[in-house]
């Protein structure tokens, strides 16, 4: 049983087909004019933000309000890597402040499982994404998106060929991706220019590639990574003109990919940058898709960590218990 | 002066005998059941290995500056129950120890705690700035008598610094203590660079950042006939451009930690910043070069690097935490659990890269002398077959971040006699 | 020490009966079943409402809209016990709205699900009026909660279990009254 969501090298292939079935339930129980569920009524979820990420808290904020938890949004100015509050003190006012659950986004790899390790805090942790480390929920929803298309929004991903392709080696998407793809059956490469693959990228579950071209006819699923602007100042590649011929998604490049494959992109998109916009905007692109799925697969994992007396993941009752 | 009377103890491991030691010298060493002289105290030290007292290259006693975190005296007293009777303190306070003035009061401060020899090492450059020498001589001259000069925490970067720095050493048998790390190659790095790194998203520290530092220190120290130490070796890498240039005739000496011969870089994975440490933990691939180089004297001493750090700078997420790990009271035990206990080094090993070598790499006076009559009485009792569990908590440092939290380790210091004087016995400070 | 008892109350002719009588009964009461939506319980409410909603099209010869309605997130017991895991929810795609909705299961008890069901219901549109079909009423009820329709009325002991096994799910017919004493 995991209390926590930190990493998705933490799910197994069980929790993660669980997560991406009960954020289908949730789906079908917000078809219409979407009002509360009374879930987590009385139960309180913080969100503590050292980042700035309006989308990704967003995206909490709303999944826990559907369950009617009280949200508390702290975002915090500086981390203690700034000389403001240290994270233990910060933990230990939420501790006070009674949370049943943090979701944490922050720049330090490693900062949720202090949080949930140090014995700070007695709650959940809920990484929402942390340094260049990982970022569960976003994969989660990548997945919920990519068996909804592909895989008639059952099962696992057996087979299914993934492209991830931008900045691999600052990438928590790319990390949380690789996981928990290749956990639930997918084969995953990785296309990148060799500055931004990390050492030690070889060991991962996933082919490496330097050539975006020489994918595109066998994949179903694209996931273009953001370029960060501070990346083209750091030498990781000559410019960003060179880097967008190399290694942008056009929309001549996608013409190449098969019928049914889609783009997938974790936003906020540089348009004309690693995506053209005729790419963005059209039907095989389904970036707004991703976040609507964002919500439900939150409120999914809120629902397992939260919903019962005990955390969901890893253990679940039969329904049959009460009548 | 007291007259004591060892009885029993075995030397580097050999044969029992009893050790009579007065006016802080070894008066005596007569055949075991000897009957003590009336005025003597007698040692019981039957089953104990006697070494020569430890000698550490490479200390951070924090003072002056951060006595939160250690000072002279706490520091002294970790050393003492870690079998050692003579300590290099660092550079790195602040004040910085760059002057005559400075290396001066910490000394003193050793004197005044009379539990070990307290070293000072200087500063390489002004405020380990790498931008222009500290007034090196001057050290040397002071009451401190400086031999060991180095930035470490800093690598002197600029590679005309540290071929002048080598060069000017030179009048006085000095050395240069490099901190081997290569500065571009390491910005805002974490941990070690590899498939650990790779997956926990942790800026990577390369072992290249390291090997390329000791690669041009080595051609420098050739080039100038000056004398180089480096400072904690971490990579297998390292070892081989040691091993190269020792074969050559270079005048390289080098150290390696405890810590890099346990413990490897997958303890990151619980972010747990009682890890993270600079030079970062590596591979087990180097900890097992470090291991054989260290055996067969390519790696000539362990330096604890002995780094207290206050709670808060440990009690934090990783980026944010200090860089170091207490090292004094745990060495001679790390030491016995990775190359005695694993029969890569008998005991004469151990007094050799603890003891005769750093002593003489740091051209001490009175410190890693063999056990023999007539020499100063600084040496340190060891009952190899017990264990212990590393409680923090218990720690005579002020600090806490101990790596081995928990875990139980072979050998316990019984006793370390410091000119004659026992500093601990039965395993407390006496 | 006694064995547990096991009795079948109801076998599989019994189930037959129960749920055909059903059937009449909803299209006698909504006067034609012309704007009846059936909302079955999972998981075993949900073949039960399949079975009326067919006999119910046999009877009339044309489409009775029949789904499926999760209420496990409206529960008010949820956070006494183990996680749950949430089941299909299908409304027919005329929806709730102004319709005579009857809601199956298989077993009232304490009526909790019920309660729950009701808010769960809100979600999707405002029902002309809702009806309450069960194959079973134990009673125990903890709620001032009725069945419209009910296969049996079968008293019972807490200490008593009920099991309902349908075909689709348990390749066999029958409700088995267990007791443990």
């Amino acid at each position: 049983m995991t209390r926590h969501l930190l990493s998705c090298e933490d799910l197994t292939a069980e929790d993660a087909i669980l997560i991406l079935d009960t954020a289908k339930r949730l789906g079908e129980l917000s078809t219409g004019p979407m009002r509360k569920l009374p879930t987590l009524r009385g139960r309180t979820v913080v969100n503590l933000f050292f980042e700035d990420s309006t989308r990704t808290r967003i995206s909490f904020e709303a999944a826990a309000k559907r369950l009617s938890a009280d949200v508390i949004n702290f975002a915090a100015k500086g981390s203690s890597v700034e000389k403001g509050e240290s994270l233990k003190d910060t933990a230990m006012t939420l501790e006070a402040m009674g949370a049943d659950a943090v979701v944490i986004r922050h720049p330090a790899s490693g900062a949720p499982y202090r949080l949930a390790n140090a014995g700070w805090i007695g709650g959940s942790v809920i990484n929402a994404g942390d340094g260049t480390h990982a970022h569960p929920t976003q994969a989660l929803l990548d997945a919920y998106t990519m068996r909804d298309h592909l895989r008639g929004g059952t099962g696992d991903l057996q087979g299914l060929r993934v492209c991830i392709v931008g900045d691999i080696l600052h990438s928590r998407v790319a990390r949380s991706n690789v996981s928990l793809l290749t956990t639930l059956g997918a084969d995953v490469t990785l296309v990148a220019p060799p500055t931004l693959l990390p050492i030690g990228v070889e060991e991962w579950p996933a082919k490496i590639s330097y050539s975006l071209d020489d994918h595109l006819p066998e994949t179903d699923a694209l996931m273009m990574l953001r370029v960060q602007n501070e990346r083209m100042n750091s030498a990781y590649f000559p410019s960003a003109r060179e880097y967008s011929r190399r290694y942008g998604l056009t929309a001549s490049r996608m013409s190449r990919m098969p019928e049914h494959s889609i783009v997938l992109h974790p936003g906020p998109i540089n348009r004309g940058m690693e995506i053209a916009s005729e790419v963005a905007d059209s039907p095989r692109a389904v970036i707004i898709e991703q976040v609507r799925n964002g919500v439900i697969t939150r409120m999914a994992v809120l629902y397992l960590l939260l919903g019962g007396s005990e955390s969901g993941l890893g253990d679940l009752v039969d329904e049959e218990a009460t009548a | 002066m007291t007259t004591w009377h060892i009885a029993g103890a075995q030397p580097l491991g050999g044969e029992p005998v009893d050790i009579v030691i007065s006016d802080g010298i070894i008066s005596a060493i007569l055949p075991t059941g000897s009957t003590p002289a009336t005025n003597s105290t007698l040692i019981e030290a039957r089953g104990l290995i006697a070494l020569p007292g430890l000698v550490d290259l490479h200390t951070h006693l924090r003072e002056p500056g951060r006595e939160d975190a250690e000072t002279v005296e706490s520091g002294c007293r970790a050393a003492a129950l870690g079998g050692f009777t003579a300590v290099h303190a660092m550079a790195n306070t602040d004040p910085v120890a760059d002057s005559a003035g400075v290396v001066e009061q910490v000394w003193r401060l050793g004197q005044t705690a009379g539990l070990c020899d307290v070293h000072p090492v200087g500063a390489v450059t002004v405020g380990l700035q790498g931008e222009r020498l500290a007034e090196i001589g001057a050290m040397a001259d002071s009451a401190a008598r400086v031999r060991i000069f180095s930035d470490d925490g800093h690598c002197v970067n600029d590679a005309l610094l540290m071929r002048r720095a080598l060069e000017y050493t030179k009048a006085f048998d000095g050395v240069v203590a490099q901190h081997a790390q290569e500065k571009r190659l390491t910005e805002g790095a974490q941990m070690h660079e590899g498939v650990v790194s790779s997956r926990l998203g942790l800026t990577g520290w390369p072992a290249v950042a390291e090997e390329a530092i000791i690669a041009r220190d080595v051609l420098l120290a050739e080039h100038v006939d000056g004398r180089l130490h480096v400072c904690h070796v971490s990579t297998a890498g390292s070892v081989e451009i040691i091993r190269h240039a020792k074969a050559r005739g270079v005048k390289v000496t080098a150290e390696v930690t405890p810590h890099h011969l346990m413990l490897t870089d997958d303890l990151v994975e619980t972010y747990d910043p009682v890890y993270k440490v600079n030079p970062p933990l590596r591979t087990a691939r180097d900890v097992v070069a470090l291991r054989a180089a260290l055996a067969d004297g390519t790696i000539d001493a362990v330096a604890t690097d002995h780094a207290p750090h206050p709670s808060e700078s440990k009690d934090c997420e990783w980026a944010a935490a200090s860089m170091g790990m207490l090292g004094l009271e745990t060495a001679l035990s790390v030491v016995i659990e990775t190359m005695v206990n694993t029969g890569l080094m008998g005991w004469a090993d151990v007094a050799d890269r603890m003891s005769i070598r750093p002593a003489r790499i740091g051209g001490l006076q009175g410190q890693g002398r063999p056990l023999a009559v007539g020499e100063p009485a600084n040496l340190v009792l060891v009952d190899a077959g017990a264990t212990w569990v590393v409680d923090p908590a218990a720690m005579a440092s002020r600090s806490r971040n101990t790596p081995y939290r928990a875990l139980t380790l072979p050998g316990r210091v019984v006793a370390t006699i410091f000119r004659g004087r026992p500093t601990v016995l039965e395993g407390r400070l006496a | 020490m006694n064995l547990p008892a096991h009795r079948v109350v109801l076998d599989a002719s019994d189930i037959s009966r129960s749920v055909t009588r059903i059937a009449h009964e909803i299209l006698e009461d909504s006067k034609g079943a012309n704007d009846v939506v059936i909302l079955g319980i999972p998981n075993r409410g949900v073949h039960l409402a399949h079975r009326i909603g067919g006999l119910i099209e046999t009877f009339e010869g044309r489409e009775i809209p029949v789904g499926s309605l999760d209420v496990t997130m409206f529960r008010d017991d949820l956070r006494r016990g183990k996680l749950r895991s949430l089941e299909p929810t299908n409304i027919p795609a005329c929806g709730i709205e102004d319709r005579l909705v009857v809601l199956v299961d298989d077993v009232l008890y304490s009526g909790r699900t019920v309660r729950a069901a009701l808010d769960a219901l809100g979600e999707f549109g405002r029902p002309r009026a809702v009806r309450l079909a069960v194959l079973v009423d134990r009673g125990h009820r903890e709620l001032p909660i009725r069945a419209d329709f009910v296969g049996k009325n079968l008293p019972t002991s807490r200490s008593e279990t009920i099991r309902v096994r349908l075909r689709e799910v348990d390749d066999t017919d029958e409700v088995v009254l267990e007791a443990t004493s």
